[in-house]
């Protein structure tokens, strides 16, 4: 018997007795990552990765009942043995790793397979039977290695400087965000957060992650010091008001979406840096064949399209609905394929 | 071909004109100057011949992609352009290599007439030889097609700044007869092969739309009306033998109108004329749609010469006997106006655009409000002593439009866009009640803001009932306003009858699906117009 079910609040294990993920308040919330469209507020008790802890407290506020588990740490929930392994997607994401009687499930959440230099990498774990994503999973999504992308970041930033703009990277605050402050900091250009950023960085420093120094953005910061760095806001603020009251702003997106030009054009953005916290298509390609897993479950992005790519070359796959990939930064910044629909209209 | 690729990329991050200009200016400083002509010839339409077929292209890209033929269409139509789609699916080159961009554009050229094993060579050698940039430039040099926002105008403004030679010029030349392969950069913007001194346009005199009653403008008697034709404005130049005609755009079009190119041997030297070429049938004033037929074509046939013969209806004489005519006043100008286009001796094709002779408002209000009967769009009002102004300037000219139609409607299928638009729903199709049925009337995609293009996407994602290929059938829920400008029975819509330019002319979030127009309302309609 399968041990996990989709069900309409979330992916269910009835023999454990908890949800992963799910959507709508339940009694025991297993969660891989703190990504908004993962984890809700409202659940009775929580069980995540360390590292996403103070995320959560960060994001849904002090009075959490959480418990924690590192990599690789195992603990048995009414009988099902139950760990976690690291997803590669942002700090502290983990891909859940369920087994009973010998059958073992992994629910990746979400995940990419390059190390990004700040989440811990993704570690393929074998098994009978993986949920996998499949937000760029058509074969056009092709990352380019990431250093690629960080020095074309910085030759626009460069160029920006020269022509008196104020270069204004709009990135995820949670993922995202860190990992470009990483990449970018071998620059010597300060880098200028959002205070939305700044408060989960400093959640992450107190957590013992070793973080590059960035400058929180605050009123009396002068616009001409803005303009000799870089400034990091999230998606939320792209089209604010804010940006406009800079000297003359040139915006760069942060996002996979990056990759087509109509992604570019549709956010009227400056420039366009495909930079990907998902699997690309070789990816999660990879990924799935080194679980070894007879039966993969596809849920949010391609999912139609990339399962029945799957079953052509011989992997069992079916697609399923979630609600997942909805407040995602890459989701939210440009979603071309809506899961929940295709599930209806077919 | 790298700096070319890096213009392509900056052309693109940008949406401002002036950004544009400034790229395009940097590029003609620094590229090698043989690439500059082909260049030139790419922006302006000048297509060298296809040397592949786009089945060729697709099969070599989907080959060597090595994905199968239904997820290489998936993925295309994710895209929406080919060119990327190819550059993007294919995997990452083995090699690099820097050839200037004559070069390919040359080698593609030879590829004519060789055989398919020489041409699957030569492009998947390039292919694998070019970064992703670089390869959707190469897949775009092979279609010829550019579409990336640079006009002609705002090509030669770049141009002219960067030559520092005046701008009608620039256009004179580049619009003339000249291949990139046989002429040099300086030549082409000196304009070597043309007299780019006789050709110059005068800058149009615009009007401003009427925003209040025109009993505001004061007695109707100081006031000439006409009616304002939907076609293209445009400017008749002769001079030193030679004609010319430029568009409103202050582009060259003189070639895609060989109607009115006996004028080069019936007009005086050193007249110029303002007015509007419509397509004239019988006498009769042709809707726009029968002229749009006609426009940006660089070879013309014969059905399209009889389909949409073309007139110009004169309103303004700018030149007389090489003299300079804007200082005078419309009534002198007209009197002029009327005196040279007697002298044509070939009747019909240039005529002078008729005046409306009314006694007051009242009447000529009246007279607008059936400026449809005779395929115009209202009417233009310009005060008798008025000079001929540059550009556009307040209280001379005033254009009196008569509002479109309007019908509300639901939707019921929504497609995705393409280009910039290409992963939202933003192409839809609306219904009008018929019975207790609902029956398509209009397919329109542009008047929504991103805003609200949003808001249909997420309703679209959230109310599809049914899948076909890309379009999807929603709940019909949503009610919009369709503004048109003109109504015609069709045979080969079920409605039986067709929209002239629809568009969404607002989102009525205060109508429910029941309070839509009926189909024979739009009947009514129809028969009303016949």
């Amino acid at each position: 018997m399968a041990l996990i079910r989709f069900t309409n609040k979330g992916i269910y294990c009835k023999q454990g007795d908890f949800y992963i993920d799910p959507w709508q308040p339940v009694k025991l919330a297993v969660t891989t990552h703190g990504h908004a469209d993962h984890v809700k507020w409202g659940n009775q008790a929580y069980l995540c990765h360390e590292l996403t802890k103070p995320i959560l407290l960060q994001r849904l506020g002090p009075e959490l009942h959480i418990q924690t588990l590192a990599y690789g740490e195992e603990i048995t929930i009414n009988g099902v043995s139950l760990s976690m392994f690291p997803a590669g997607h942002v700090i502290g994401s983990a891909q859940i790793r369920l087994e009973y009687k010998g059958e073992v499930t992994v629910v990746s959440g979400d995940y990419k397979v390059e190390y990004d230099g700040i989440s811990t990498a993704f570690e393929p774990v074998k098994c009978h039977t993986f949920v996998s994503e499949s937000t760029f999973g058509l074969p056009i999504y092709k990352w380019l290695p990431q250093q690629v992308i960080f020095d074309q970041i910085n030759n626009w930033a460069h160029s920006n400087q020269e022509q008196q703009k104020t270069s204004v990277l709009i990135a995820y605050s949670l993922g995202k965000a860190q990992r470009l402050i990483k990449g970018l900091s071998e620059a010597d250009r300060p880098i200028y957060v959002h205070s939305s950023i700044a408060n989960l960085n400093d959640a992450f420093i107190q957590a013992g992650v070793a973080l590059p120094e960035t400058i929180r953005i605050s009123p009396d910061i002068r616009k001409e010091e803005l303009q000799k760095g870089i400034v990091i806001v999230p998606p939320a603020l792209a089209d604010g008001r804010w940006i406009k009251t800079l000297q003359q702003a040139a915006t760069g997106v942060c996002s996979g979406w990056m990759q087509v030009r109509a992604g570019r054009r549709w956010r009227s953005a400056d420039a366009g840096f495909a930079l990907s916290d998902h699997a690309d298509w070789p990816g999660l390609l990879s990924a799935i064949k080194a679980t070894g897993a007879e039966k993969i479950f596809v849920t949010h992005g391609f999912t139609a399209t990339f399962s029945k790519y799957l079953n052509e070359i011989g992997i069992q796959a079916e697609e399923v609905k979630t609600q997942y990939g909805t407040e995602d930064d890459e989701t939210a910044i440009s979603a071309p394929e809506n899961p929940a629909i295709k599930e209806e209209a077919d | 071909m790298k700096r070319f690729t890096a213009l392509i990329a900056q052309l693109e991050m940008s949406n401002k004109t002036n950004d544009k200009i400034a790229a395009l200016v940097r590029y003609f400083e620094e590229a090698e100057d043989l690439d500059k002509p082909y260049v030139i010839a790419m922006f302006t339409g000048k297509r060298p011949r296809r040397p592949v077929s786009t089945s060729l292209i697709k099969e070599w890209a989907t080959e060597l992609s090595g994905v199968p033929a239904w997820l290489f269409a998936e993925s295309y139509h994710s895209v929406g352009d080919l060119s990327e789609t190819i550059a993007l699916i294919l995997p990452p080159p083995g090699r690099t290599t820097d050839l200037p961009l004559h070069q390919w554009i040359r080698a593609l050229g030879d590829l004519n007439g060789q055989s398919d094993e020489v041409k699957k060579k030569f492009i998947t050698d390039a292919w694998d030889s070019l970064d992703m940039q670089e390869r959707f430039v190469f897949n775009k040099l092979i279609s010829g097609n550019f579409r990336i926002g640079v006009s002609n105008k705002m090509l030669v403004n770049a141009l002219a700044k960067q030559s520092h030679t005046e701008s009608n010029k620039i256009m004179h030349s580049i619009m003339g007869k000249w291949k990139p392969d046989e002429i040099s950069y300086q030549d082409l913007i000196g304009g070597a092969h043309v007299d780019t001194d006789r050709s110059w346009p005068y800058p149009f005199c615009l009007a401003y739309a009427l925003d209040n009653e025109p009993e505001s403008l004061g007695d109707v008697k100081d006031w000439q009306a006409e009616w304002k034709w939907d076609g293209i404005r445009g400017q008749i130049v002769k001079r030193g033998g030679e004609l010319f005609i430029w568009s409103r755009g202050e582009e060259l079009v003189t070639d895609q109108f060989p109607e009115l190119h006996f004028l080069a041997d019936e007009l005086e030297d050193g007249t110029v004329l303002d007015g509007e070429i419509l397509s004239v049938k019988d006498g009769k004033v042709q809707s726009f749609s029968v002229l749009q037929q006609r426009l940006n074509r660089k070879t013309i046939s014969k059905g399209q010469l009889a389909n949409a013969p073309v007139a110009f209806y004169g309103y303004d004489l700018l030149e007389l006997k090489g003299m300079d005519q804007r200082g005078e006043t419309l009534a002198i100008r007209r009197k002029q106006l009327t005196e040279v286009i007697k002298t044509i001796k070939t009747e019909g094709i240039v005529v002078i655009s008729p005046t409306i002779e009314v006694g007051s408002w009242e009447a000529l209000a009246l007279l607008r409000a059936d400026s449809r009967s005779n395929n115009s769009e209202g009417l233009m009002l310009k005060k008798l002593d008025s000079l001929y102004h540059s550009g556009r300037k307040r209280g001379d000219w005033w254009k009196w439009k008569i509002n479109p139609y309007t019908v509300d409607t639901v939707m019921i299928y929504a497609q995705k866009g393409s280009g910039r638009r290409a992963n939202f729903f933003t192409d839809y199709t609306f219904a009008v009640r018929d019975g207790d049925q609902l029956i398509t009337i209009a397919k329109a995609y542009s008047g929504l803001s991103d805003q609200e293009i949003k808001e249909v996407d997420a309703f679209v994602k959230k109310n599809a009932i049914e899948k076909f290929g890309p379009v999807r059938t929603v709940k019909p829920e949503l009610v919009f306003e369709i503004a048109f400008e003109g109504i015609a029975e069709s045979k080969r819509h079920k409605a039986g009858l067709a929209l002239r330019f629809p568009r969404i002319a607002r989102w009525r979030k205060d109508k429910k699906a029941a309070e839509i127009n009926t189909l024979e309302d739009l009947k009514q309609l129809l028969h009303s117009t016949l």
